[in-house]
């Protein structure tokens, strides 16, 4: 099977910090890949200079187009950056309210992507709208409600729902369930579970919660202080820790 | 005249330097060009974009028409009309026809324009996406990308609240297929005038210290949806003085008891009307 | 029968955990191992508890990492050692060739038991509705009954999900299956079901290397033993 994206010895330093350093790893398609740490490990750096948000300092990343093109993403202007994160991949972040527009309904946030790409139909805009958001659960008679008036739960479900609305092939997660209530996050992690396989979507999702690794992810990668210490299969990563500190992240866990 | 001040009030190397970014502003149609905008003796807001360009444009031989919601004789109006003709002496008017620059705030005139007049606009907010996105490094690079999708988001806000675009002025068009422009807060009713004028058409927003153009016979179009394609106000009445039935209509409390009557927001329009009407 | 495919090679296998943050304490669980399982057989791991049964088979699985030595397991018509494969490889062979079936169910919230039993076959191309028709009819058989199809397990009594845990383990037949005592809190009715699988999975042509503690239903599917003791510590 090809590869969707290549990241090589990819690093990304904040002067003489480091943020990242030397990842290297293949996504496949329809594949989610857990990046677990704790604060401050680099996980958030690595998601963002894989995004193209971050320039990487050393290294190189590449992705495979809908036309199974190569893309050498630091040779990327703006404009393809920006016609790539429109048409090909989808950002969802930790704090809703960075990722939606909370000024607009929920059914703009929703249809925002799809006029991006050039949708003049209102009713279809509409209609596509309201089969998402119960799609991810959300009342479709709240369309044209704001999403300030939204618990948190469902604003991080109307994020998710905007992000996939276009069908993107690679998604970036930032710790979607960080933040919310236990109850509230097993709604999203079994909505996301069930979307990314329906949809077939390639998925990297930073989280620091391995019980979210071990639930949605095949493949894991472990990161220390801008490192990653330990790659593999999640449930080997889980139940065989190689790395001290993957021990120790495991053992930390709480078990009920 | 007032012999003290230089023609037209700005010194010389002001007027080139609008004069410059005019012509930019031409050869771009609908992009923003930035420019050093001066002090006025007016406060922002009452029209310092528009005055600085007809400033940059007049000469001793051109006829002046200065209306403010379509109207000549309103304070606005009156007083640039008069700052002109003590600072540039030149002739002032009240007929569309007769001028060769008509400063213009909030409307365009009903009477047709011809490729011998410009139209110069007083633009408060230039920027059509500001509502919606307040970065302005991120509005520049929305337009150097032609990413205009976040316009369309505003339109579907309208329909979804109000059952139909709602935004009634300062309706945003796509000049020459390419750049997302604010046609001024003029009503939408003014938007077709704007497709394929004969006139130039200056915008300068003073505050913002922007300019831009839509040149003669640029194609303008206003933004919609497919299934809600763009439409103009009509009103079912008649203009109360001179029975127009095709311009746009302001609507006037005229006793204590709210008795309204509808009339010309174009006053030189209404006046031919309604003389030719007698005649 | 007479030459029978052979499914799974181990060769040399040995495993320890190294506990780095428990005086860096390094456990040998298993020794150079060697083990052929061919097509149709079931073989029955037999020893006392510690002698790395369970271990064994999470090696296989490649569940835990391999210290030493080869894991060689029949994919797509050639041999592949799970112990130099990539995860995308083992996934591959998880996905098609080697099922597992452990002790206890993994519960995923929210998600109704018929779902999780048609998951991997639907994982596997088969069409949503064909699937879920036939976790339903696998469901059936293992007397789990229809009132808690649509609920998810996770109130679910122990023999209950221990039989979701079958049926998600069993509904794609695959060529080898590594069963981690999938009967322990099961009635004789029900594990008489379990031994009626496995035979017709065997007479299909799977391989089958389990633990069974109960007598009985080792009697009744074992083709063979394989006896392990506990290593000696040092």
């Amino acid at each position: 099977m090809n590869a969707l994206l290549q990241v090589r010895k990819l690093s990304r330093h904040y002067g003489q910090r480091i943020g990242c350093q030397d990842v290297s790893f293949d996504l496949h398609p329809g594949e989610l890949l857990c990046i677990v740490g704790e604060s401050g490990s680099g996980k958030s750096t690595l998601l963002n200079t894989m995004a193209a948000q971050l320039a990487p300092s050393a290294g190189s990343i590449r992705y495979r187009q809908k036309n199974d093109a190569w893309l050498e993403l630091d040779a990327l202007s703006e404009a393809d950056r920006r016609r790539l994160a429109r048409e090909e991949w989808g950002f969802v972040t930790q704090n809703p309210r960075d990722g939606l527009r909370l000024n607009v309904s929920a059914g703009a946030n929703v249809a925002e992507r799809l006029m991006a790409l050039g949708m003049r139909d209102y009713g279809r805009l509409r209609e596509i709208a309201s089969s998402w958001l119960a799609r991810v659960e959300i009342d479709p008679l709240r369309i044209d409600d704001a999403p300030t008036s939204f618990s948190g739960g469902m604003q991080q479900r109307l994020q998710i729902a905007r992000t996939l609305v276009t069908q993107p092939r690679l998604v970036f997660m930032d710790e979607p369930t960080a933040g919310l209530d236990v109850s509230v996050q097993a709604r999203i992690l079994d909505l996301l579970r069930r979307l990314v396989n329906e949809l077939g979507l390639a998925a990297v999702m930073v989280t620091h919660d391995l019980a979210v690794a071990r639930l949605l992810a095949a493949r894991t990668m472990v990161m220390q202080g801008g490192c990653v210490v330990e790659t593999g299969l999640t449930d080997q990563i889980l139940d065989d820790p190689q790395h001290p500190y993957t021990q120790l992240l495991v053992s930390s866990v709480l078990t009920t | 005249m007032t012999p003290t001040y230089n023609f037209a009030f700005l010194d010389e190397n002001t007027k080139r330097m609008l004069r410059r970014a005019l012509l930019k502003a031409v050869a771009i149609p609908g992009y923003q060009v930035p420019f050093g905008s001066r002090e006025m003796p007016l406060p922002y807001g009452w029209g310092t974009g528009g005055i600085q360009v007809t400033a940059a444009l007049l000469g001793p031989d051109d006829v002046l028409k200065v209306i403010d919601q379509g109207a000549d004789d309103t304070t606005n109006a009156v007083n640039i009309r008069r700052f002109f003709a003590r600072t540039a002496g030149v002739a002032t008017t009240e007929r569309t026809a007769e001028a060769s620059v008509i400063q213009t705030r909030h409307r365009i005139p009903e009477t047709p324009l011809r490729e011998d007049q410009i139209l110069v606009f007083q633009v408060p907010e230039p920027e059509p996406l500001r509502t919606l996105e307040p970065r302005e490094a991120e509005t520049r690079t929305m337009h150097a990308l032609a990413d205009y999708g976040l316009m369309h988001v505003k339109l579907y806000e309208d329909i979804a609240q109000y059952g139909h675009i709602a935004t009634s002025y300062d309706y945003p068009v796509l000049v020459d297929g390419r750049f997302l422009t604010s046609p001024s807060p003029i009503p939408k009713f003014d938007n077709p005038k704007l497709d394929h004028s004969p006139a130039l058409m200056l915008f300068g927003a003073g505050r913002e210290k922007r300019l831009y153009a839509i040149p003669p016979y640029t194609q303008v179009e206003s933004l919609a949806f497919d299934d809600h394609p763009f439409e103009i106000q009509r009103w079912e009445h008649q203009c109360a003085l001179c029975g127009s039935g095709e311009s746009y209509l302001d609507e006037v409390v005229v006793d204590d008891c709210g008795t309204r009557m509808f009339v010309c927001s174009d006053t030189d329009y209404c006046g031919e009307h309604l003389a030719e009407a007698v005649a | 029968m007479t030459a029978a495919l052979p499914m799974l090679e181990l060769r040399g296998l040995s495993k320890s955990f190294e506990l780095h943050h428990q005086h860096d304490a390094r456990l040998k669980v298993l020794d150079s191992i060697d083990l052929s399982l061919h097509a149709g057989e079931c073989v029955v791991l037999a020893g006392p508890s510690g002698a790395g049964k369970s271990t064994l088979l999470r090696v296989i699985y490649a569940n835990y990492r391999i210290s030493r030595g080869a894991v060689c397991v029949r994919h797509d018509g050639g041999w592949l050692d799970l112990a130099e494969a990539t995860p995308h490889q083992v996934l591959d062979v998880r996905r098609r060739t080697l099922g597992y079936v452990s002790q206890f169910l993994r519960v995923i919230p929210r998600v109704p038991a018929l779902d999780i039993v048609a998951e991997p076959l639907i994982e596997a191309g088969t069409a949503t509705t064909e699937a879920l028709q036939h976790a339903g009819a696998l469901l059936h058989r293992l007397n789990v009954p229809e009132r808690l199809w649509r609920l998810p397990p996770g109130t679910f009594s122990g023999g209950e999900q221990q039989r979701v845990n079958i049926a998600r383990g069993l509904i794609v037949p695959r060529p080898l299956l590594l069963l981690d005592e999938p009967t322990a809190s099961l009635d004789a009715a029900n594990r008489a079901v379990v031994a009626e699988l496995l035979e017709e999975a065997r007479n299909a042509g799977s391989a089958v290397l389990g633990i069974f503690h109960d007598e009985d239903m080792r009697q009744r599917v074992a083709t063979r033993l394989f006896p392990m003791r506990p290593l000696e510590t040092s």
